[in-house]
């Protein structure tokens, strides 16, 4: 099957420090994908590449076969791209259905609209979404009060409010009781099974790693360094080094 | 070649009160993020102080001693307004602190009238350099050559002071990350207080020293305010050497601007503004404002619901009782009652785009008097009928709004505030400078509503109309798809543009909207007026409605009007009496301490707990 998202040489310098280092790698249809490394492998800068919040210094960015290298995070989410933040990143000033129903406004094409009462567009629609991640009896309360987990489940019924192909999701359960992790990764597989979303994620938790990715890849001082199934990589020697300490992670070398 | 030399002298010369100044504003922004309106009026007073020791103290020593317990004064004067003043405000919203700032203004005018008089001071001759020295064959003012060496001095001292001082470290420290200085242990109260006595002291300062040149007067304040807020938004605000170089630049610009464009010295000073920040949108050495540095001042905002039945019918009686005002007011109600509804559109239109865009605009009044100018200019030369030049208000003005907000929104924050006073000081020096066209300082007048408007009470009618009409336009806007969007960039522009939302063009539609409304205020004002004079495009009038709608409640809907109708109203009263400009200032600084969150949100914050109370 053709990869829903594909980079080439995908490359980030920034002045001198080389951020990410030539990375390539392909998302199958539906596949869970983890992204993992140590705290500044560059996990982050890659997602913000791929979402077009930072310009790749080099190598491409590839979705459902087309180029899409250097478009904007708007122009790239029109495509079908549903993002969550690793910070949270809602609107605190409206109610919880309307950070839903915001996205659908935008996804309608009705954002220069002015005469219809916003809050009362796509509003069963939102509920829907919210619903699916029991969010649903929230609706109605006011954004900035929402506990830190609630916030990250508005996120995904957000990212997930245009219907997208595949889901970018920088540590998704950041932040999160070691509880409400668990269930909303498996939120999040069961939106895979029943959509057909493919997710790339990254996350620092390892059991939410090899509980539900199908397929991991280590990113380490830029570069990947391993990739395949969770047995796979939990046998690797060189990703227990650099994650039970080889000090590889700034390297002897260059320190 | 003599000639030229000379003419850069005295612009470095000047630059020297002018660099004083900017570098404390910039310096007290950096700090305490807090954009000081007063700055002005500590220069101010530091002259008057000066002026006064001098008439005291004897001789060279008593002269040079003079301007820098000047300094002093002023710094503690600035203390102590920080103390009394700001203190109590820093928790509130974000640059809620101006408005606090503006108050000092009126306080200070008032005060400086009773203690100094309304006459002009002479500054007096420093001793020992009266005359000119010959350079070149072009005479140089010995004064000037005087404040050619001291400003690289005190620039180099402030230098020092920042770079290589334990306090330097602390104010670096704080211009970075405030919240970090105040968990590794930094009092920060006395940071602020401290930093805000030094700024204010430079003011001073700056204000002394340019005595035997300038001398003191009332208008001191505004005067130098708007090339002070050039300098610093030039140089890049935070930034010394920044603020140092566009003083240089500014006030050479200014000096060969007087000898060869007698006729356009402001305009060029503008543009001049205009062009750095259009290549270098933070200043010569201006860093980006990283959007949440800071973190959020303040309660977040509540969710807005349109009215429920209860305040529509309430809202619905009050219209009722204003329409009927012709059958039981005075004619001079009318006239009261005309001025606050055409004040309360123009806040309502600045409240829209600072409220819910949260883009805060320090000329917004380039909209109001644009539209009172394009009527007018069009009835006096067109000789168009009224109710072409009335339409064609709002037309105009929110084509200016389109222009310049296509340059003005690529910033945010407070360059963004100081670019769109850039463009509201370059109208109003054109309009100002460009006598045969707009009659310049002498205004346009005769421009009076057609035969059928003429008398008071229609043309209140009219007024009620269009004003009522505009509000509740922009009110229901707020609660359209449009108007979400607007407050999704505000809130979170990261989210807004990874959900497709082109914040860009959304800030620059509202832009666009707050132009076309403050524009058809503006055609209503020059209609009602029968006139209209370049002070409506002024730094005062932008400032009267950002004073309103942070009083009234930026985190409201209904902020703009409320407090457009209380102020307008309090200050029609107050102007009666002599000292009104200290009532008001006074009045705005009780209410800035008592009600952080303006008029309606205090109100409603009353409210609410009075109703968790019961239940």
């Amino acid at each position: 099957m053709n990869p829903v998202l594909e980079t080439r040489h995908l490359t980030k310098a920034f002045g001198g420090l080389v951020a990410v280092d030539d990375v390539s790698f392909q998302v199958a249809p539906g596949e869970l994908l983890a992204l993992i490394g140590p705290n500044g492998a560059g996990k982050s800068t890659c997602f913000n590449m791929l979402m077009g919040q930072l310009k790749p210094t080099g190598g491409t960015v590839w979705m459902k076969g087309d180029n899409v290298t250097g478009r904007t995070p708007r122009q790239i989410w029109a495509l079908g791209v549903g993002r969550t933040f690793q910070i949270t990143s809602t609107y605190p000033s409206m109610t919880v259905v309307e950070n839903v129903q915001m996205a659908l406004i935008s996804h309608h094409k009705r954002v220069y609209s002015v005469l219809p009462f916003a809050r009362r567009l796509y509003r069963d629609e939102a509920i829907a979404l919210l619903d699916m991640g029991g969010l649903a009896d929230q609706a109605d309360r006011h954004c900035a009060v929402l506990a830190y987990g609630d916030l990250k489940r508005l996120e995904l019924a957000i990212a997930l409010a245009h219907d997208p192909f595949i889901l970018l999701m920088d540590e998704p359960t950041a932040g999160m009781a070691p509880t409400e992790r668990v269930k909303l990764m498996q939120l999040t597989a069961d939106i895979v099974e029943d959509r057909g979303v493919s997710v790339l994620f990254t996350e620092h938790d390892m059991d939410v790693v090899f509980a539900h990715a199908h397929r991991i890849m280590v990113l380490n001082r830029g570069a990947l360094i391993a990739e395949g199934s969770v047995d796979d990589i939990r046998g690797d020697p060189h990703v227990q080094e650099v994650y039970l300490g080889g000090g590889t992670v700034f390297g002897d070398t260059d320190a | 070649m003599g000639f030229y030399l000379a003419q850069v002298l005295t612009g470095l010369a000047n630059a020297g009160a002018l660099f004083m100044v900017a570098s404390g504003l910039s310096l007290i922004f950096g700090v305490t993020r807090i954009v000081n309106f007063a700055h002005g009026s500590f220069y101010m007073i530091g002259a008057y102080i000066g002026y006064t020791l001098m008439q005291v103290l004897p001789g060279a020593v008593g002269f040079w001693g003079a301007i820098i317990l000047a300094g002093v004064a002023v710094g503690l004067v600035g203390l102590v307004v920080e103390m009394l003043v700001l203190r109590p405000v820093y928790k509130a919203p974000e640059l809620f602190q101006l408005v606090a700032t503006f108050g000092v203004i009126l306080v200070i005018q008032d005060l400086a009238l009773l203690i100094w008089g309304p006459e002009d001071l002479l500054g007096p001759r420093a001793p020992g350099l009266r005359g000119v020295v010959r350079i070149m064959g072009e005479p140089i003012p010995k004064y000037d050559i005087a404040l050619l060496v001291i400003t690289p001095f005190v620039a180099l001292g402030l230098w020092y002071l920042i770079a290589r001082t334990r306090v330097g470290v602390l104010v670096r420290a704080a211009t970075q990350d405030r919240e970090m200085v105040g968990a590794l242990g930094v009092n920060q109260a006395w940071l602020f207080s401290g930093v805000f006595a030094l700024g204010t002291a430079l003011a001073g300062l700056g204000g002394a020293l340019q005595l035997p040149k300038g001398g003191a007067d009332l208008l001191m304040d505004f005067n130098i305010l708007t090339s002070v807020f050039v300098v610093v938004v030039i140089g890049g605000m935070g930034s010394l050497p920044g603020a140092y170089l566009a003083a240089v630049i500014i006030s050479v610009v200014n000096v060969f601007g007087v000898t060869f464009l007698p006729q356009s010295t402001l305009v060029l000073i503008f543009v001049v503004m205009v062009l750095v920040l259009m290549i270098r949108p933070f200043g010569l050495f201006g860093r980006e404002e990283v959007a949440g540095e800071h973190g959020q001042v303040g309660e977040p905002e509540t969710p807005i619901h349109p009215a429920g039945p209860r305040v529509r019918l309430l809202v619905a009686v009050g219209l009722v009782i204003l329409a009927m005002l012709p059958l039981y007011g005075s004619s001079f109600s009318l006239v009261l009652a005309t001025d606050i509804l055409i004040f309360c559109l123009f806040a309502a239109s600045l409240h829209f785009l600072l409220g819910i865009g949260g883009l805060v605009s320090f000329g917004h009044a380039a909209y109001f008097g644009g539209g009172a100018y394009v009527a007018a200019l069009l009835v006096t030369h067109a000789n168009s009928p009224m109710e072409l030049a009335f339409l064609l208000a709002p037309f105009g003005a929110g084509l200016a709004a389109l222009i310049i907000g296509w340059i003005c929104i690529r910033l945010t924050g407070v360059y963004f505030a100081m670019l769109t006073l850039a463009f509201a000081q370059l109208l109003w020096s054109l309009v100002f400078q460009w006598g045969e066209v707009t009659g310049g300082d002498d205004g346009l007048v005769n421009i009076w509503p057609s035969e059928w408007l003429k008398a008071s009470t229609t043309f209140y009618i009219f007024t009620l109309i269009f004003t009522v009409g505009g509000i509740l336009l922009m009110r229901h806007v707020a609660h359209s798809p449009f108007g979400y969007a607007l407050r999704a960039a505000r809130d979170s522009e990261r989210r807004a543009e990874a959900t497709g939302i082109n914040t860009k063009r959304v800030r620059w539609m509202a832009f666009t909207l707050a132009g076309v409304m403050a524009g058809l205020a503006g055609g209503l004002f020059v209609f009602s007026k029968g006139s209209v004079f370049p002070n409506e495009l002024e730094i005062a009038r932008s400032f009267d409605a950002l004073i309103v709608v942070f009083l009234g409640g930026v985190k409201t809907l209904a902020g703009g009007v409320v407090g457009g109708a209380f102020f307008k109203g309090v200050e029609e009263i107050l102007t009666r009496f002599e000292y009104w400009r200290l009532a008001l200032g006074l009045l705005i600084i009780f209410v800035v301490i008592v009600a952080p969150q303006g008029i309606v949100g205090t109100l409603r914050n009353m409210f609410r707990r009075h109703v968790k109370d019961e239940t």
